[in-house]
């Protein structure tokens, strides 16, 4: 996973997204809030998703108690 | 014998796939909603690939005006696009801000029949392939390996695609933003006599101008 590194570390934009999930967002939404590209953004969503740091729901995500976790 | 894939076609759509880039793993789907310019190299730490890539990074930013986006790939590993982006900045002062697809396996070159086997069995050719929106595959450029590409073209393409995407006309050879956009042509007797009316740019029935 490109933005989960080996050691479960995680890359300065990962931490970033992570950071506005507190309340659930869309993909674009956080495209626009940390001024990363839409395809980052998914693709990185895609990682945090399967890291089980944050969840889908209805379009939307959020952060889940493994990425509080990790960002805390 | 090695089997000749078929390319794939202007308006048809652009095939999916999922790769390792210098940006992360990346598919198709991840730029639904933007334009996308896919571009391959023949390798990198070649010359003319680095002078093509300090000239992709020179339009980004006017691509990026226009929701374009970039994404590299030629048949090397991660490793070798990350070091030689690094070089590019150490040694030529310009950040690549793009992704590079690592195309180690061919898969997405053979998709794309970015490969010319009777130039390069190992190599890609300088492909371009302009993808909208939709992913629908709107434009398709390819230059041999000694040759390297007009990227100032490539931008021009771009502003002449979307200006008949927005106001459904066509461009003249060599058009710029700005200069006239040719009206479609009539398709009835009846219309073809309405048009000699309209106040239009016109040359005759079939050809004329206006501006936008």
């Amino acid at each position: 996973m490109a933005c989960v590194n080996p050691d479960g570390t995680l890359s300065e934009s990962a931490k970033a997204i992570l950071l506005v999930l507190k309340e659930a967002k869309t993909p674009e939404e956080i495209s626009r809030i940390i001024d990363q590209p839409l395809f980052k953004v998914r693709s990185a969503l895609r990682d945090l998703t399967t890291a089980n740091m944050v969840q889908e729901i209805q379009g939307k995500f959020q952060i889940t108690e493994e990425g509080l976790k990790v960002i805390s | 014998m090695e089997q000749v894939k078929s390319m794939p076609r202007i308006g048809e759509p652009a095939p999916q796939f999922e790769a390792v880039t210098t940006h992360g793993t990346l598919r198709l789907e991840d730029y639904k909603g933007s334009w996308l310019i896919l571009f391959s190299h023949p390798a990198d730490f070649t010359p003319v690939c680095t002078t093509e890539f300090i000239a992709f990074q020179g339009i980004y930013d006017e691509l990026k005006k226009r929701n374009v986006e970039l994404l590299g790939l030629s048949i090397d590993s991660v490793y070798s696009h990350i070091a030689w982006v690094r070089n590019i900045e150490e040694k030529m002062g310009v950040k690549i801000k793009f992704p590079v697809i690592a195309d180690l396996n061919k898969e997405v070159a053979s998709l794309y029949g970015m490969i010319m086997p009777g130039e390069s069995k190992t190599e890609t050719s300088r492909a371009v392939f302009v993808i909208d929106p939709e992913q629908k595959i709107r434009a398709i450029i390819y230059y041999p390996l000694t040759t390297g590409r007009n990227i100032d073209e490539i931008l021009r393409l771009i502003d002449a695609l979307q200006t008949h995407e927005k106001f459904k006309v066509a461009t003249p050879a060599n058009w710029r933003p700005g200069d006239d956009v040719i009206v479609p042509p009539p398709n009835t007797q009846e219309m073809a006599e309405q048009r000699m009316k309209e106040k239009y740019d016109i040359k005759d029935w079939y050809f004329s101008k206006k501006k936008i």
